[in-house]
């Protein structure tokens, strides 16, 4: 009995192709029903990613020519690259600007931490005041 | 600490230091024509030549070393996971009625060099339910945006996690002496 490579390599790549196809209409969908910014930017990565990776496989296995493949290796790797990067800037540009409403954040240890550091700043500030206005030894005068 | 020195570097010493960078760039070119003839191998070192002598990078201090074997099992179980974390936005994505209730965790790593937190941080944004909001290299700190917080089982699981990722990252490439001070050394043929 002989197995039809071709055949099943094309059952593989369709299979694959559709698997793709799906999460990328998921994180679609996941992009309009997100309730915010961050949570968007969930769906602009994972889904996405493993979504193109998938539909680049079931190219790759139905074209089957080297040439090719080699360049869809490569967008695979930009893509684990830069989208989790490109998602990093997003979010803190959106944190940065206020674009986050923090009332629907459970727990935001980021505010948090940095209301405590200004905190502190002040408390050091007010303490530098406190000593007969001495700039301290690594001010410069 | 010298995080922010910028040291001038000769263009002798960037190519001591950095001809990897320059097979990288060449092997990216010949992949992008899609053959591999003399013209374009030798086309592709080139331009990698160009591009380091003329747009020259920070050097990455790195003194660990690589155990092939711990880098196997950090992209296996990354590519598990990622296909788990994608399934799981899209089901999010995708069901009716509730909606998710995100939060933003603070994680600090063992280990705070620039690398190792680049690395960790890249994977923990396509990795668990995390996506990093902001990096604070001074104190190693990581912020984590979690999609939703309830189903994902809580602030302590968020931390562990990460810091079982970033367990699996320094097995695979740091040095015996920065694993010891991580407290991650493990006792010679056992694996952790």
């Amino acid at each position: 009995m002989t197995v039809d490579w071709i055949g099943v390599a094309d059952v593989v790549a369709a299979i694959c192709m559709l698997l793709g196809a799906f999460l990328a209409f998921a994180a679609g969908i996941g992009i309009v029903r997100f309730p915010d910014l961050l949570a968007r930017m969930h769906a602009a990565t994972k889904p996405q990613v493993l979504g193109l990776i998938l539909m680049l496989v079931g190219v790759g296995l139905r074209v089957h020519v080297w040439s090719v493949v080699g360049m869809l290796v490569l967008v695979v790797v930009f893509q684990l690259l830069t989208a989790p990067v490109g998602a990093h800037m997003v979010g803190r540009a959106g944190f940065r600007t206020g674009k986050v409403v923090h009332e629907d954040l459970v727990v935001d240890d980021l505010t948090a931490d940095q209301e405590a550091a200004l905190a502190e700043e002040d408390a050091a500030e007010a303490a530098e005041e406190d000593e007969g206005r001495e700039p301290s030894s690594d001010a410069p005068r | 600490m010298s995080l922010h020195v910028r040291r001038r570097t000769t263009w002798r010493e960037r190519l001591r230091h950095q001809w990897s960078a320059i097979l990288w760039l060449a092997l990216v070119w010949v992949l992008l024509w899609g053959s591999v003839t003399w013209g374009n191998v030798l086309a592709g070192l080139l331009l990698g030549l160009l591009v380091v002598v003329l747009l020259p990078l920070p050097q990455l201090p790195f003194h660990g070393h690589v155990r092939p074997l711990r880098l196997l099992a950090l992209f296996v179980r990354f590519g598990l996971d990622l296909f788990l974390a994608s399934f799981q936005v899209a089901w999010q994505a995708l069901r009716p009625g509730r909606q998710p209730r995100g939060a933003v965790v603070g994680v600090r790593l063992r280990n705070p060099s620039d690398i190792y937190l680049t690395v960790t941080a890249e994977l923990s944004s396509l990795v668990p339910g995390s996506l990093v909001v902001e990096v604070h290299r001074l104190t190693g700190m990581l912020y984590l945006h979690v999609l939703d917080l309830e189903a994902y089982g809580g602030v302590d699981k968020v931390r562990a996690d990460v810091l079982a990722l970033e367990a699996r990252v320094l097995r695979a490439l740091a040095s015996d002496a920065e694993l010891e001070a991580a407290g991650l050394a493990t006792r010679r043929g056992v694996p952790a």
